[in-house]
């Protein structure tokens, strides 16, 4: 079944379209939160009211504003980024740890549980270090690109030129 | 529009990063409906990005859907529901079975062991009063007998052997006569039984001219086991005699039937 028929069902308040959603983008949003929060009970805590938020939100989702994928995205960073922003949160985790996703999967015991995990691993580990920074900016945090521009210092068009070449690199290493 | 440039620009990728505005998104799939050489890349940028951001998970989420399905109250059959129905037969159904089985028949033969001495009292009340009953008798007797006993002792008492007559010869009786009370004793034990429908009339005699009076029947010769009989005798008797007579008696003596007859001394 294509992706847009899947997402006509679960816009339909198909239970079992909705579990395929699931299946498809769970382990993605579960790597974006956990890398927000580092922790793994809050992450958890997060993707849950993730999930319950996309079955009821389902209805304010449109293809037509972007990517489901892109839009799950977003409501997972949010999410996690408004855990770690509050108060019980600062409490707890006085000295939030701020590397990028790269050293999660650097130090990821057990990466080959998980489909390419070993050409992912391969490409973090060759990836430049400019790479690792747009990525983390644009992906894992949902900068905007103006944001990535003023974050890194560096203007729009080379932000969007350096990305498109890192994502070449990885598409090359986890999708051939 | 050149495509190629478009794709190397860099802005499907931050189309797949969330990182355009609205109108630039709104644009971008606009192209992609026109254009699926755009529509292509755009998957790959998001398949790679997938792969990338799930590689910094580190623990599956299975159990996650299955809280958030709670959560949403899906009815999911892969939920695994642990059965609570208990196995149909255990011990203490069979025990159960088998005591109240015991019991019924235990039940059973209590009313059964209830029935039976209900019968059995009842023969041992009937043979009580049958016992009661010949106590009473052998009483009688007793007293009869002692009745008897003092008239033999006493001498104002007249003795009076009936001899059998013709062919009645074999047959005697005994007469004892106690002139002060007006009674007499007969003592029928050398009578036969009488047949079926007869009794024994006893009269009193006078021999000139001979006139017989009536003392009574004996209507319970065949009961009485002494066979001796006590009846009233006011007469001025000069003899005694015994006939056999129908059922309830006769006004005349039958003289064919005169059993025993003997005369007062």
């Amino acid at each position: 079944m294509d992706l847009d028929n899947l997402l006509e069902r679960y816009q339909a308040k198909d239970e079992k379209a909705f579990e395929r959603l699931y299946g498809i983008y769970s382990d993605s949003m579960h790597g974006v939160i956990y890398n927000i929060v580092r922790d793994h009970d809050i992450a958890e805590e997060v993707m849950q009211d993730v999930f319950i938020k996309v079955w009821h939100k389902a209805d304010s989702y449109s293809k037509e504003k972007g990517r489901f994928f892109t839009w799950i995205l977003n409501i997972s960073r949010n999410a996690a980024i408004d855990k770690i922003r509050s108060k019980a949160f600062k409490k707890s985790k006085q000295n939030l740890n701020t590397d990028y996703f790269v050293d999660i999967i650097e130090t990821h015991e057990s990466l080959d549980d998980k489909t390419d995990a070993i050409g992912v691993k391969k490409f973090v580990s060759k990836l430049k270090e400019k790479c690792k920074e747009v990525i983390e900016l644009l992906y894992f945090k949902g900068y905007t690109q103006s944001e990535a521009s003023e974050a890194l210092d560096m203007p729009i068009g080379t932000i969007k030129t350096r990305n498109r070449n890192c994502i070449q690199e990885l598409r090359n290493m986890v999708l051939n | 529009m050149d495509i190629n440039a478009y794709i190397e620009s860099g802005i499907l990728e931050l189309y797949v990063a969330g990182s355009l505005s609205e109108k630039e998104n709104e644009e971008v799939y606009a192209l992609m409906q026109e254009h699926p050489e755009i529509l292509q890349e755009v998957l790959e940028i998001e398949a790679a990005i997938i792969k990338l951001t799930a590689s910094t998970s580190q623990r599956s989420n299975g159990h996650i859907l299955q809280n958030v399905m709670k959560a949403l109250g899906f009815e999911d059959n892969d939920i695994k529901v642990v059965s609570l129905v208990k196995p149909k037969y255990n011990w203490i159904t069979y025990t159960g079975w088998a005591a109240s089985i015991f019991l019924a028949a235990g039940l059973l033969w209590t009313v059964n062991q209830n029935k039976q001495l209900q019968s059995d009292i009842q023969i041992a009340e009937t043979q009580q009063s049958l016992l009661e009953t010949q106590i009473e008798n052998s009483k009688n007797s007793l007293t009869e007998a002692n009745t008897f006993i003092t008239v033999l002792r006493d001498d104002n008492i007249s003795r009076i052997p009936l001899v059998g007559q013709g062919t009645f010869a074999d047959t005697y009786a005994k007469v004892y006569w106690d002139k002060t009370t007006e009674r007499i004793f007969l003592d029928a034990q050398g009578l036969p039984e009488p047949p079926e429908g007869m009794v024994y009339q006893v009269w009193s005699l006078k021999l000139s001219p001979l006139t017989p009076t009536s003392l009574g029947t004996i209507d319970d010769f065949t009961t009485d086991t002494n066979k001796i009989f006590e009846i009233e005798n006011s007469n001025e008797s000069e003899a005694f005699g015994i006939t056999l007579e129908p059922a309830g008696g006769s006004a005349t003596p039958t003289m064919e039937q005169l059993y025993t007859l003997g005369v007062v001394s």
